[in-house]
């Protein structure tokens, strides 16, 4: 594990082992979430990676109807929205999602601050796209 | 860290501003609209400037590339403006790109470099198919952590807007009535994409329902009719269509100079007194708070202690009002109002254009229209009109100092300008 980079391709392989990977400063013990291979906080060198819980809270949302080309290849559209939030881990960082297990017909329903757990579909065909961060209404 | 004041090593003036109509025109490339734009800039310039005198040229452009096909835009407006071999450069910072060609174009005279530079900005968006430029548009996000989970610039102005909802009370009621003023400013501006206001808008809707014969919608108010969801759909929960700015193609230029050169072009000398940027986490995940950007905030400090004027001070401003949301973020991020206060100001008629505190009297992004890369500049040519008294029916009276507020993206580039009649 601590050979691989830290970089997208790193994490998002990771992801598709059902690992939420970050990194974590050596020097001053910052967490970043994606991972990334230098600290901005204290300008150290050293980073290790770092294991999430995947548990965390939702900051905010929206529930998206006209999406981009690639959502709406998936099938999506302003019928059938998708949901993306900002969730803030229980370790401190936050990271973008797709949100699922929400009533995307009540978005009045959805509140902020609800408990959510990250979830790990399954691995698009080899070659296929990369999966997105994904969680789940807890 | 002790910082020292920053300053410019000498004043820069604005000599004249114009711009090109704002629209959707099928027919047009960036060169023509450039054209047009430089035409009615030279104008402006009261007493005359004869364009070779002009030293350097910067373009702010976000994405020729994707939206023409077309890298390496500066030195190609240069030449269709006549000004190969000067200098030209791009200066991209998504729809920051023009304010932050301005802020360079200060900067380069500033410095005593040049004397005399044209700044400048332009986007011909419109040769897309609208998923083609909400693809575009996206791609100024966070593409490897934004863009991967369904990431548009609705939606990532709609995470502000929920953040805002829940933690002030912010209202979508409050939204749409910034919609309402801003077109109404805009109906009043002859280059607007939008020169119409919503009622008119709802106006003519009812009148085709009955021309043809359809059932004719009940609404009674520019309210009723944004309330409904036919007429005013949902993009992106909680920013619908109308809480959206449009699709735009247009360009805009102003000329720049030395104070103790400026006289020789006009009488009506109008300083730039303060400029301010600053950066922030590309994606909204990087940053601890999204009910404000922290990026405007730092750089209106910066533009406010060069030019030795608080907010209070400031008579009338443009700002990036791309999202309904933005314009509330702004008004409260200048410190025109405490956060969370900006809405409700919004709503009691304190920015309209005969409020205490005019905001987009030009119509703002939200119906002057929204041609990313010419947006900064766009901005600073409604300054320009209403500071030299040319802005015809909009006219906001005894502008003396103005400010203009250019955002890139959700937040990550702010740029922030003071002017000065004097």
């Amino acid at each position: 594990m601590e050979e691989k980079e830290f970089t997208a391709a790193s994490f998002y392989r990771f992801l598709d082992r059902k690992k939420l990977m970050g990194s974590k400063c050596k020097e001053c013990e910052t967490l970043f979430l994606p991972p990334r291979p230098f600290c901005g906080q204290c300008s150290g060198n050293e980073v290790e990676w770092f294991q999430f819980s995947g548990r965390g809270k939702l900051v905010s949302f929206s529930v998206v109807r006209v999406g981009t080309t690639s959502y709406e290849e998936k099938g999506y559209s302003r019928d059938n929205p998708y949901c993306w939030g900002v969730v803030q881990l229980d370790e401190g960082p936050r990271i973008s999602a797709l949100l699922l297990g929400a009533d995307l017909s009540r978005p009045d329903s959805i509140k902020t601050g609800q408990p959510l757990k990250v979830v790990f579909p399954d691995k698009p065909e080899e070659g296929g796209e990369r999966n997105p961060v994904t969680f789940r209404v807890r | 860290m002790v910082q020292r004041r920053k300053k410019l090593a000498r004043g820069v003036a604005m000599i004249g501003a114009g711009m090109s109509h704002f629209g959707a025109f099928k027919e047009k490339d960036s060169r023509d609209l450039f054209v047009e734009a430089f035409q009615s800039t030279l104008e402006t310039v009261q007493k005359g400037i004869d364009p070779r005198e002009i030293e350097a040229i910067y373009v702010g452009n976000l994405s020729s590339d994707c939206f023409e096909g077309q890298a390496h835009i500066a030195p190609l407006m240069a030449e269709w403006v006549g000004l190969n071999p000067r200098p030209a450069t791009r200066t991209e910072d998504a729809c920051a790109s023009s304010g932050v060609a301005l802020r360079e174009g200060i900067i380069a005279v500033a410095s005593g470099l040049y004397d005399i530079v044209l700044v400048s900005g332009v986007e011909v968006m419109n040769k897309l198919t609208t998923a083609r430029v909400t693809d575009t548009l996206a791609a100024a996000a966070d593409a490897l952590y934004e863009v991967s989970v369904g990431a548009t610039f609705p939606s990532l102005y709609a995470q502000i807007a929920t953040a805002h909802m829940v933690k002030y009370g912010t209202t979508e009621e409050q939204f749409m009535k910034i919609a309402i003023k801003n077109h109404d400013n805009g109906a009043l501006n002859p280059k607007a994409h939008f020169n119409v206001s919503i009622r008119d808008i709802m106006n003519s809707r009812l009148a085709k329902a009955k021309e043809r014969g359809q059932p004719i919608p009940s609404w009674t108010d520019e309210m009723e009719f944004l309330k409904d969801p036919t007429a005013n759909p949902m993009v992106a929960w909680p920013m619908k269509l109308f809480d959206c700015s449009p699709i735009t193609d247009g360009a805009a230029c102003a000329i720049l100079v030395s104070e103790e050169i400026a006289r020789n072009f006009t009488d009506t000398l109008i300083q730039i007194i303060g400029t301010g940027q600053a950066s922030d986490a590309q994606a909204l995940h990087g940053r601890k708070d999204i009910t404000s950007l922290n990026a405007a905030k730092f750089a209106a400090e910066q533009a406010y202690e060069m030019a030795g004027v608080t907010p209070g001070d400031i008579q009338l401003a443009e700002v990036h009002d791309c999202f309904t949301i933005a314009e509330v973020l702004a008004t409260e991020d200048l410190g025109f109002f405490k956060p969370g206060e900006g809405a409700k100001a919004a709503e009691e008629g304190r920015t309209a254009r005969d409020g205490k505190k005019p905001v987009n009297p030009s119509g703002g992004l939200k119906a002057k229209g929204h041609p990313v890369g010419a947006t900064g500049v766009g901005q600073v040519v409604e300054i320009w009109e209403q500071m030299s008294g040319h802005a015809g029916p909009r006219q906001v009276p005894g502008v003396n100092l103005a400010l203009t507020h250019n955002v890139g993206a959700s937040g990550s580039t702010v740029v922030v300008h003071i002017f000065e009649r004097r």
